[in-house]
């Protein structure tokens, strides 16, 4: 769901980093587009405001601004935000406290309580083995108590017997009563749709809460949510004190920025997502792993720590003098490809690199792995020195030989070979980027691996 | 009488908005009071709009066109009736009632949307409406995946005094809606609403399905569906856009109906929507109850939206 906010923050910022030093004026421009991407990936207005300052505040500082690359820097601070906003950690359902352990699920009409309800029910039953109990308090909704029986059915899941013109509480106190002596682990309470504005009816779930103490106290919100995520979010928040929220809808083609208005104005976790009309559509929500791919950033932090890692230091040096001179040989090639693998392999390293979800989206499918790494080292290892210098020598013959050798087809051979051509290439023209004076950035970085190294 | 049942009607619609149109207006008079039409003013003019899920760029153009103008007189009520006037006018071209023909009986009505937006209370709210107009109504319960959603639709059949043509949970939904036109032409029907289950307009499966209906209840009347509504929540944002388009794609889209007006939730979409595709809005809904629907009067929409006065006349 977050694909397009991703997007269009990757041209922010790809434009951020492609620049070398950056003035005040240039973070500012930044932030307004940042501003206008989250608000049209409908992020609520004073969470946006709130948000964009902070990171201005951080931005601008002379930390920032005086580091190598300033670019970075401020992408960094969005993150580091956007990690903030979502919470740092996953936080799983509260189910620590006498059973039966009620767990409320409260939300506005049409947000998808009731599914959610069932969900959350087989899930506990069937991941963590409890004895699980379900119940709707939702008398107002023509054959919503009929509803959830249904869905019980199909989750294998037992509900309250429903009797015709209990009240909510009622309703409420009898399925906990029920739950005690039948020894359930937990009851899952699904209750009507309700206006946050409504005063009745928010009092009538202030009650149920009162009567039963719920462990979890979770607001159902519909992903594809607007400006007013806030509001609900908030009045929900203020009459009954939520726990945490469960966001439905994820499979749509909706931005997601009710997550940060929800999360932000209440402060309680994301603690589910709901992502398909099947029971079994639940997932746990990784905060982490979302601010990143928001952002469309991958992990810049971590992809140059582990660089640092892995490379030695006089050997990038040694090879770069190489790249320089245009004379980048395949045992530098097959020095390249062992030193991806020890990054995590292509998968792995493309997943920290900025802005290139379309190109991960081609790995996963095509499948691509170290094999494929392997496979080319072994194409090199199977030359001779000399072959390896100089790949004019490399006649019919001698490339049978290698694919032979190599246990490939000639074709895998000749498709190395135009490989290591385009990437020498290339590497002749970073070399004279670099003589330009103006280093190396994620967008040349990304420019440097050719489209064809991606099986179609 | 009918001037009556106007002001009421006016006064309903105006209390359901009134709450969304509070904020905003508060906001507009902390603006503008004692101050001038400078670039904050209008930026902040602007996030007002925004935070009325207008979107950033509608939003713009409507701010722009004010600050092109001179204000005059107490700038804050002068801008709320500028940006009411404005936003009337790009909403009046749209706000078209629902007609029935009666030549066409069955006149066919299809209602799609996401799920969760109101679209089976919507039906029960249609027929309630149809049939005091004096029609005769049948509602097809062509959402047969929902689990509990035909006995949703029987109870407000019985509420509004309509029949119901269901068959069990897992039939096929095309089928169902040519077995129900069959019926509504036996039993001379005046109309005929599909009720279908909600959908993600991006799950291209469950939009083909949308497609078949369409296709075979043509095999019945060639002219059919004669309306296409599509069932908007207010509380949805900026991916109302995505929604109109994609069911437009699939099966031509003739209406909209907006729901839960009645929460803080403004549909200001709804104006950039209307910029944009141009379609009728035929109705908003503003609670649970069977006469919760209203026409959609772009003036008092567009007032309430903005927090402006209404015109002493009306």
């Amino acid at each position: 769901m977050f694909d397009a906010l991703q997007e269009r923050l990757g041209a922010v910022f790809g434009r951020l980093t492609d620049r070398g030093a950056l003035k005040e004026s240039d973070v500012a421009e930044a932030l307004r587009e940042v501003r206008v991407a989250l608000l049209e990936a409908d992020v609520s207005l004073s969470v946006v405001k709130d948000f964009i300052a902070r990171v201005q505040e951080k931005a601008v500082g002379e930390e920032v601004l005086r580091s190598v690359t300033p670019g970075q820097m401020v992408i960094k601070v969005v993150h580091d935000h956007l990690v903030e906003m979502l919470g740092a950690e996953s936080v799983g359902l509260n189910l620590r406290a006498n059973p039966p352990v009620p767990i409320l699920i409260v939300g506005l009409q049409g947000s998808g309580k009731t599914t959610t309800a069932a969900k959350i029910a087989m899930r506990l039953q069937e991941r963590d083995k409890k004895k699980v109990y379900l119940a709707s308090l939702d008398v107002y909704r023509p054959a919503a108590q009929e509803q959830l029986r249904v869905l019980g059915e199909q989750a294998g899941v037992p509900t309250l017997p429903i009797i015709a013109g209990q009240m909510p509480i009622d309703i409420a106190r009898r399925a906990m009563q029920a739950a005690k002596l039948q020894g359930f682990d937990i009851v899952v309470l699904d209750t009507a749709g309700r206006l946050h504005v409504d005063g009745a009816l928010m009092n009538e779930v202030a009650a149920i809460r009162d009567a039963v103490t719920p462990s979890e106290t979770l607001l159902v919100a519909d992903a594809l949510t607007g400006q007013d995520a806030v509001n609900v979010a908030g009045e929900f928040h203020k009459h009954i004190g939520l726990t945490g929220i469960a966001l439905t809808r994820i499979d749509g083609d909706g931005r997601g920025g009710a997550a940060l208005s929800m999360r932000a104005v209440t402060g309680c976790p994301i603690k589910l997502l709901g992502t398909g009309e099947k029971l079994d559509a639940l997932e746990d929500f990784h905060p982490s792993r979302i601010a990143s791919r928001i952002l469309g950033m991958g992990d810049i932090v971590s992809l140059v720590e582990k660089a640092q890692e892995t490379i030695d230091a006089d050997d990038a040096a040694r090879l770069e003098k190489k790249f320089l001179k245009g004379q980048f040989d395949l045992n530098d090639m097959a020095a390249q490809f062992r030193q991806m693998r020890r990054m995590g392999g292509m998968s792995g390293l493309m997943a920290l690199l900025p802005g290139v979800a379309k190109a991960k989206k081609q790995i996963a499918e095509s499948q691509l792995d170290d094999r494929l790494l392997r496979r080319q080292e072994a194409i090199i290892g199977s030359m001779t020195a000399k072959e390896r210098l100089d790949i004019r020598v490399l006649n019919g013959s001698r490339r049978r030989r290698i694919a032979g050798g190599a246990g490939v087809e000639i074709q895998d051979v000749n498709r190395l070979l135009k490989q290591y051509k385009q990437i020498s290439t290339m590497m002749k023209k970073v070399g004279k980027l670099g003589k330009k004076g103006k280093g190396l950035s994620p967008e040349s970085l990304r420019n440097l691996i050719p489209p064809q190294q991606f099986p179609q | 009488m009918a001037e009556a049942a106007k002001r009421t009607w006016l006064g309903r619609l105006r209390q359901g908005l009134s709450r969304s149109a509070d904020s905003l207006s508060q906001g507009i008079t902390g603006i503008f009071s004692g101050r001038k039409l400078d670039d904050a003013t209008l930026e902040e003019l602007e996030d007002l709009l925004v935070s009325a899920d207008m979107g950033v760029d509608a939003a713009r153009r409507i701010v722009s066109s004010i600050a092109s103008r001179r204000i005059d007189g107490n700038a804050a009520a002068d801008i709320r009736r500028l940006l009411a006037e404005d936003i009337e006018a790009i909403l009046s071209p749209v706000a078209i009632a629902l007609e029935i023909d009666p030549a066409r009986a069955p006149f066919v009505v299809l209602v799609v949307g996401v799920n969760g937006t109101g679209k089976t209370t919507t039906i029960g709210k249609l027929a309630h409406l149809f049939i005091s107009q004096g029609l005769s109504v049948s509602i097809a319960a062509a959402d047969t995946f929902r689990a509990a959603a035909i006995d949703q639709l029987k109870v407000w059949g019985e509420r509004a005094g309509a029949d119901v043509f269901a068959k069990d949970v897992g039939a096929d939904p095309a089928g169902l809606a040519f077995d129900a036109w069959a019926a509504a032409k036996a039993n001379k029907k005046d109309v005929l609403l599909i009720d279908t289950a909600g959908r993600l307009q991006n799950k291209t499966g469950l939009m083909a399905e949308l497609e078949k209906i369409v296709r075979v209840i043509r095999k019945q009347d060639s002219t059919a569906p004669h309306s296409v509504i599509l069932v908007l929540d207010a509380t949805t944002g900026q991916n109302v856009h995505s929604q109109v388009e994609l069911f437009r794609q699939a099966c031509d889209v003739s209406g909209l109906i907006m729901t839960k007006l009645d929460g803080t939730a403004r549909g200001g979409v709804l104006v950039a929507v209307a910029e944009r595709f141009g379609l009728p809005i035929h109705a908003v809904g503003v609670g649970e109850q069977m006469g919760d629907l209203r026409h959609f009067d772009a003036g008092a929409f567009a007032r309430a939206l903005v927090g402006a006065e209404e015109p002493e006349s009306a």
